[in-house]
């Protein structure tokens, strides 16, 4: 149908569909294991990802990418930017991505300040 | 003319207004996305203010796990996360019966997209009702504890032997412990005081029975919310506690409010409701969205129009509403 392709191959062409029914559900079974993933480790924390890499654990680290991950498919299967043209692509995602990285980068570095603060000591919270 | 008529080169393209639309979306489309895009700037600052706060208390913020540890109907069973993992797939299913109703209105299917329109609306409602379930958990609480001076939490429980001999921290509830006693201090209403004064439920006791209840029961030992350097929370000694409790202890706190909450932090609470609130009112404004869609669709609006983009659109803001939850579920749930 005209106007309506729909780009059927996931994983960089590694897994490819015959229809656009049959690559939500595949894209629904992918989300599914990540989730499955998640909870997993959210219940059973492995020691050996607790260790602290570049201000946080491994683990979180994982969670956020694995997040990431998701969000990527959900928003290029199921809300069809795999479909749209690049430059859509581009005006809804980099400005998302460099406001919200700004945001966090701000927002965590001040906290991490006053938290450096209240640990210091000059700051009794503990009674 | 020529002289004035500034030509551009462009006629015919897109810049020139021609045939084909900007970006090659439709204007409904477009604007959908636009207001996506600023509604995840919006859940961002949250989220990000969240996490500001998290950093500034980074040694003494709730461990989730351990706050949100219930699933319906199993009284007492320790089952953290499991419930949050089936909203999460309840969510993410309706989103893929969302994306069918798309696909089958490519195909102008009329009966195919009322179906999964009508899959969609039950997902959501499912959703919604879970997260009040999830609300209604947290608000009532479960172990109570006693608030400090300094606006701090201490939390009671006892060391018990587990499978593998090693010895585990189990919470024991206000209630277990702690005898109630006669009292005179009624709650203050308008009604029977200053008019314009009232004040919220009394707590079930006051801080001098959890002592009595604390120095009566020689197991019971003290929680801080400070974390240690293996992710646990700080347990005090028999003396420390009953020092602490005597010393500093001015609340006792049950459930959670917006000014204190069992569970630590007073803005772990405060988060909780704004963040899942406001994603909770996203999706409540989708079912019904979706509700009405539905209707339209079921009417023949868009069989008449001949295009069923309106499903495609409400699509994008339902998978968007699905979106926002993957990361309120990692944030608040699992990191």
């Amino acid at each position: 149908m005209a106007g309506h392709e729909h780009k059927l191959e996931i994983f960089r062409g590694l897994w490819k569909f015959k229809s656009n029914v049959q690559k939500i559900w595949g894209v629904l079974a992918f989300l599914t294991f990540v989730t499955a993933i998640e909870v997993v480790l959210g219940i059973i924390k492995p020691e050996s990802l607790m260790a602290s890499f570049f201000g946080m654990k491994l683990l979180n680290w994982i969670f956020i990418i694995l997040t990431i991950v998701k969000a990527y498919y959900i928003t290029w299967d199921f809300m069809h930017m795999r479909d749209e043209v690049k430059a859509l692509r581009r005006v809804v995602v980099w400005t998302s991505i460099f406001l919200i990285c700004y945001l966090v980068f701000i927002l965590l570095q001040e906290g991490g300040y006053v938290e450096s603060v209240y640990s210091s000591g000059y700051v009794k919270r503990d009674f | 003319m020529d002289n004035t008529v500034v030509s551009t080169g462009t006629e015919g393209n897109t810049w020139g207004g021609g045939s084909t639309k900007p970006l090659s979306a439709s204007y409904g489309k477009m604007m959908m996305w636009f207001f996506i895009v600023s509604d995840a700037l919006t859940f961002s600052g949250f989220l990000a203010a969240y996490g500001f706060s998290r950093f500034k208390f980074i040694d003494y913020w709730p461990i989730a796990d351990e706050v949100f540890t219930h699933f319906p109907f199993l009284h007492g069973v320790d089952a953290p996360m499991y419930y949050v993992a089936f909203m999460t797939f309840v969510l993410i299913m309706s989103s893929v019966t969302m994306v069918l109703a798309v696909d089958a209105g490519h195909q102008m299917n009329k009966t195919k997209v009322t179906w999964y329109m009508f899959f969609t609306i039950i997902g959501g409602i499912i959703f919604v009702g879970s997260q009040a379930w999830e609300w209604n958990t947290f608000i009532k609480g479960d172990y109570g504890a006693v608030q400090t001076k300094g606006g701090n939490i201490l939390q009671f429980g006892e060391y018990v032997a587990a499978e593998d001999g090693t010895q585990k921290f189990k919470r024991i509830a206000l209630r277990d412990f702690t005898t109630a006693e006669a009292k005179n201090r009624v709650r203050h209403e308008n009604k029977n005081g200053l008019w314009y004064v009232s004040e919220d439920e009394l707590p079930s006791y006051t801080i001098d029975e959890v002592y009595k209840g604390l120095a009566s029961h020689s197991n019971i030992l003290v929680r801080t919310q400070l974390i240690d350097e293996n992710g646990h929370k700080t347990v005090l000694s028999r003396a420390e506690s009953l020092k602490a409790i005597k010393d500093n202890g001015v609340a006792v706190i049950e459930g959670a409010n917006l000014k204190a909450n069992e569970y630590g932090s007073p803005l772990f609470a405060d988060f909780f409701f704004f963040i899942t609130g406001f994603h909770g009112f996203h999706v409540l404004s989708g079912v019904i969205i979706n509700i009405i869609i539905f209707f339209n669709v079921i009417i023949g609006t868009y069989e008449r129009r001949k295009s069923y983009e309106m499903v495609e659109k409400v699509g994008l803001y339902w998978h968007f509403v699905d979106l926002v939850w993957v990361f309120v579920f990692t944030f608040f749930y699992l990191v």
